[in-house]
């Protein structure tokens, strides 16, 4: 079990820059985040995009942000939880919060900070209606272990990287990699288009473009995938696996059903400290919803920096609170 | 009036709503959308990173051509067809008056 004076839900600028202002009040964090790396957005949206309104840059790469995020919280030494998803959370007693990840990772505290964002990031899944009765019985989002797929019949639908990337991986253990794209060109680095093209030349990537799957067919498990191609009637292809990648897209997710008051996908906040209505329970960044509020990495800085003051006061309820610059005191690690 | 086109957006409920969009603010047709209140979500913000503003474009305007990054983009969304585009590419301009647009539909 992991404890902590403050867990944070959601390892983005928000979350990170948090952690230092926490920690200038000698408040230890821990932060969780169901991506594999820090960064939110920044690092899984648009890591490459200038950002133009961080004070003091007049241009900042979102990956570069986080970089120094990360640099300027190290001294507060805050843990990490990455790769799960903050599922549930409840009431220990007066002053224990317990959030639980969906890998069963238990963290207690008296204080939760949500800076969840848009929500945890998921696979964006296929409009077809029964893909859910097949999830885990021949359709995965996710490849886990390539092994899974030796002597299988594979077909993997999108036209990104990780699409090209398991194809040319799978073109080694797979029985049969198939490629459904919707267009006849793909994006993603051009080494690897370059690679699926030259396996589909040799016959090891049979692909099929200007394509999608439409259906869904097998009894318990999945035996069959219906392919769309464009100008032709659509057919049946037999199978052992269907693997969409599509990318990642952001939902609200567990944190909506935790007893807070939601609105428009946003936790209302009390703009005095950003605690919620639950004690204890305080959201920052773009998962919080007030009068006024702006979607801006700057405002979310602002947010958790006011934060921390009113976490403290729960914390520590008998101690004074004497408010220092960082100019006048310094950064002092732990 | 001078700086203002019309655009009709027609939502997933099939309601035809008859919008005006100025065209000097520099917007797109995501925060137009956003503006009227309709349901487009603009995740990004209008970077062509979510295709959470995929239109169908049902008029017969020739818009500039989808750059790289909205094509990819476009790949990672569904429901997509040969007039599918990002909204938040669209730009608000004199040429695109009268345009008529349908929202595409949401996955799960």
């Amino acid at each position: 079990m992991i404890d902590t004076d403050i867990i944070i839900i959601g390892a983005g600028p928000v979350g990170l820059f948090t952690v230092f202002e926490a920690g200038l009040l000698k408040l230890r964090c821990h932060l969780i985040d169901s991506l594999g790396q820090p960064g939110g957005q920044l690092t899984e949206i648009y890591p490459k995009k200038p950002i133009y309104d961080i004070p003091g840059y007049p241009s900042v790469l979102a990956q570069e942000l986080v970089e120094k995020l990360m640099q300027q919280i190290e001294p507060f030494k805050p843990g990490f939880t990455l790769g799960e998803r903050a599922e549930k959370l409840v009431r220990i007693n007066d002053n224990t919060w317990e959030v639980t990840t969906h890998k069963g990772t238990v963290h207690r505290a008296p204080v939760v900070a949500i800076a969840g964002g848009l929500g945890s990031f998921e696979p964006r899944k296929p409009p077809i209606y029964n893909i859910i009765d097949y999830e885990d019985n021949g359709v995965d989002y996710i490849i886990k272990d390539p092994e899974k797929y030796r002597g299988k019949k594979v077909v993997i639908a999108g036209g990104g990287d990780s699409a090209l990337d398991w194809s040319i991986i799978l073109a080694d253990i797979a029985d049969e990699v198939s490629l459904v794209h919707r267009r006849t060109s793909f994006r993603g680095a051009l080494d690897s288009v370059e690679k699926v093209m030259e396996l589909a030349q040799k016959g090891k990537i049979n692909l099929i473009t200007n394509a999608q799957v439409i259906g869904l067919e097998g009894d318990t498990n999945l035996t069959n995938i219906v392919v769309e191609e464009d100008d032709k009637p659509s057919y049946t292809v037999a199978l052992d696996h269907f693997i969409p990648l599509f990318g990642l897209a952001p939902k609200l997710g567990p944190i909506g059903e935790w007893g807070l008051e939601i609105s428009d996908n946003a936790i209302i906040v009390d703009t005095l400290d950003y605690s919620t209505n639950l004690n204890g329970i305080y959201a920052i960044g773009d998962v919080n919803t007030y009068q006024g509020k702006l979607k801006l990495i700057l405002c979310g800085f602002h947010e958790g920096t006011l934060m921390v003051q009113s976490a403290f006061k729960l914390i520590h309820p008998n101690q004074k609170l004497s408010f220092k610059y960082t100019t006048v005191a310094g950064v002092n690690a732990f | 009036m001078d700086n203002i086109i019309n655009i009709k957006i027609i939502d997933r409920n099939q309601t035809v709503h008859e919008v005006e969009a100025p065209t000097d603010m520099s917007m797109n047709l995501m925060e137009v959308c956003k503006s009227y209140e309709l349901p487009v979500e603009g995740i990004c913000g209008g970077m062509a990173l979510c295709a959470s503003c995929h239109v169908y474009v049902e008029s017969d305007h020739e818009l500039p051509e989808a750059s790289t990054d909205e094509e990819d983009m476009l790949d990672q969304a569904f429901f997509v067809k040969n007039n599918s585009r990002l909204g938040c590419q669209i730009k608000m301009r004199d040429e695109i008056d009268g345009l008529v647009v349908r929202l595409a539909p949401v996955a799960g």
